[in-house]
């Protein structure tokens, strides 16, 4: 690259999109011959030459940009956003690659951006890191932001809880139009009282129900009480069979969903919330309801997948409350159960978490497998619940084998941490078809 | 099991200093006197609760700031209870937070000055590095220690106090010196979780030894069996102490 100028910055203000657009396209090609996947290098040129091509192109979309961010569930949230707005007809621009990084974000742009440096969508449905999302709303404030929760597996990122919901605080802050926030969540409910001009919606859960999705704070304390929680506009009354029931703008309506689980339920209320928020009047209840039913899982998150013909969900687990949750909504009875803990910079090195999950669901049926680069870690919390296992083995390859041989006939679960889902699934490709990443 | 002798475990403040897997510390205190027979009694004690009149061992963990402020006012309330409960010889582990507190004061990083307990001869002041990450330590009286720091708060020991461990991988007390932790009479303080006590039962069965010889005057068993099948607890710790030495900070 050592052609390109020296000195981007003086060179910034002068450039045209075109300019932009031919550039990085430049040094995406340039990237892949030189046999890089990588997006981060075309979106730093151009981020470096042009500063404000993000913005410029994005506040072009006649309907503007959503940004989704929390701590947990924005991949499948953000999916659901993208397919809710399909579904009304729309064209949606989304950071699709899993990178959600601003880079990232300008190097999807350059995938579809037409050289004028027009991107032929409606709307565009971003996917932020917290961290990162504080820089980008700074750049390019979003219409509406879904903010979904603060939850305790980022503490060895960011220090402490309050720290992480502080950079949700500066996204709502710098959302143009409305956010959408989470009723249950306390630290993401308090946003609301900080905010001045946006107009605030909130996603929730029935009564009934909270007691079903403990938070980190409740775990000690029993969940906060109900007078303190605003009226939602979308909220998850029920879980049903492959499903759940939601009341939308005070109507019953019941859905199958496609994802599994607790939480990707929950996720749909956020979802269905924030869709609601940005179209206003011209929404399509039944097409939004038609399109819930079929959204597909993220990649990893609940999965369920037919290996050597029996059902083997993976079950994602990052935190207590996520763990908890898991075992909560999915049935231990007649399931071989597998746990998978690595401790990768991804999925978090601190090991705390798992001594505030309650394993006592667990003891009827005991744990098969005990496997990931914590296993013991794991299988000594096991034991102090008084919880019996089969075996453990740290090597993920060797375990699932051993597991899905000497569990034939039954089906089959997984928890597992992030990294330690991505390696199981690489290996499970061998038995099934598993989309690729 | 002879369920006749009870041990009353006392959890300090777990609804505000409880973030970092305190709780398996609770867990592995009365999961440990079971094993060994007793019958172990755990009592919360959050802001304004009655302070229950039996105590054989107090535990303590970690919070948030905002966490140590909606407990401060409340922990010096009832800290002639614990000095009278220290200086009695019951066995305490404070984490953290709590660690911190049970000093003499913390000196925030705007400079507001935050009274401690004063039972540890050591104080703290906050800064704006966090020291994060796996912590390997060697103490000469419970040997290696492992855990996981994170903490803004520098620790600094006076004379009072001795370091329980010395750090060889991790930060531990501050950035300066190389010391982990506090010792002082049968208190353990730390900024270990992780948490401390199940991969450490080294310190656990020191508690536990403390609370027993204080209040039935008898040893404990060196040797413990839960029920159950599987490999024996402490061949399932060894395991988990090796992987932990080898995990990068």
């Amino acid at each position: 690259m050592s052609r390109l100028p020296t000195s981007p910055r003086r060179l910034g203000g002068t450039l045209s999109s075109l300019g932009s657009v031919l550039i990085g396209r430049a040094a995406r090609t340039v990237t892949k011959l030189r046999g890089g996947g990588g997006s981060a290098f075309p979106g730093l040129v151009v981020e470096k030459l042009d500063p404000h091509f993000l913005a410029r192109t994005l506040h072009r979309l006649p309907r503007g940009v959503i940004v989704v961010s929390g701590t947990n569930g924005k991949t499948t949230t953000t999916k659901m956003v993208v397919e809710l707005l399909q579904g009304q007809g729309l064209k949606v621009f989304t950071n699709r690659s899993g990178s959600n990084f601003t880079r990232g974000v300008v190097a999807s742009i350059l995938e579809e951006v037409r050289l004028t440096g027009k991107l032929d969508a409606d709307i565009a449905v971003l996917e932020l890191d917290e961290a990162h999302a504080v820089h980008f709303v700074k750049a390019v404030r979003p219409n509406h932001s879904l903010l979904l929760n603060v939850m305790r597996d980022q503490l060895d990122r960011f220090g402490e809880i309050d720290t992480t919901a502080g950079m949700l605080r500066t996204i709502a802050a710098h959302t143009v139009e409305a956010v959408v926030l989470n009723r249950e969540d306390p630290r993401v409910r308090a946003i609301a009282g900080t905010l001045d001009t946006q107009r605030v919606d909130y996603f929730g859960l029935s009564e009934s129900l909270r007691s079903h999705f403990p938070s980190d704070d409740d775990f000690h304390s029993g969940p906060a009480g109900a007078a303190d929680h605003p009226h939602a506009d979308v909220v998850l009354e029920e879980l049903t069979e492959g499903g759940g029931r939601f009341t939308i703008d005070g109507e019953a309506v019941t859905t199958s969903l496609s994802v599994n689980g607790a939480y990707n339920t929950f996720n749909a209320a956020a979802a269905l919330a924030v869709v609601r928020q940005a179209l206003g009047e011209a929404v399509n209840p039944q097409a939004l309801i038609d399109s819930l039913s079929k959204v597909s899982p993220a990649f990893g998150r609940g999965e369920s997948l037919t290996v050597q013909g029996r059902p083997l969900d993976l079950v994602l687990v990052k935190n207590p409350s996520g763990f908890r949750l898991g075992l909560s909504s999915f049935a231990a009875e007649g399931v071989a159960t597998m746990i998978a803990i690595n401790d990768n910079y991804a999925d978090g090195r601190d090991m705390s978490w798992l001594w505030d999950v309650e394993f006592a669901s667990l003891a009827e049926q005991g744990v098969r497998m005990v496997s990931g680069v914590r296993a013991y870690d794991m299988a000594l919390r096991l034991k102090y619940d008084d919880v019996d296992f089969d075996a453990v083995e740290p090597d993920l390859s060797l375990a699932l084998t051993r597991f899905l041989d000497e569990n034939p006939d039954k089906p089959a679960r997984i928890f597992c941490t992030y990294t330690a889902m991505l390696a199981l699934r690489k290996r499970l490709s061998a038995y099934t078809e598993v989309e690729a990443f | 099991m002879a369920a006749s002798k009870p041990v009353h475990v006392l959890q300090l403040y777990p609804r505000d200093m409880n973030i970092y897997g305190d709780f398996g510390n609770a867990l592995v205190l009365q999961r440990r006197l079971q094993w060994r027979g007793y019958e172990p009694i755990l009592h919360s004690y959050d802001p304004e609760d009655e302070f229950p009149e039996q105590v054989d061992v107090v535990i303590g963990g970690g919070g948030q700031d905002s966490g140590q402020d909606k407990i401060q006012q409340d922990l010096l309330r009832i800290g002639d209870k614990l000095h009278r409960l220290a200086e009695g010889g019951t066995p305490m582990l404070m984490i953290c937070g709590l660690y911190q507190l049970f000093g003499h004061s913390f000196r925030t990083r705007e400079g507001r000055e935050i009274k401690g307990v004063g039972i540890l001869d050591l104080h703290t002041e906050g800064t704006d590095t966090r020291l994060i990450g796996n912590v390997v330590a060697e103490s000469a009286e419970f040997g290696e220690i492992l855990g996981y720091e994170n903490h803004s708060g520098q620790t600094y020991l006076g004379p009072g106090v001795q370091p329980l461990a010395r750090v060889t991988r991790g930060e531990g007390n501050n950035a300066k010196d190389s010391y982990e932790g506090a010792r002082f009479k049968n208190i353990v303080g730390s900024y270990l979780h992780g948490s401390l006590l199940p991969k450490n039962p080294a310190i656990a069965d020191f508690l536990i030894a403390k609370a027993v010889e204080n209040r039935y005057q008898e040893q404990i068993q060196p040797q413990i069996e839960p029920a159950g099948t599987g490999q024996p607890v402490e061949e399932l710790t060894r395991a988990a102490r090796a992987t932990a030495t080898r995990r990068p900070r």
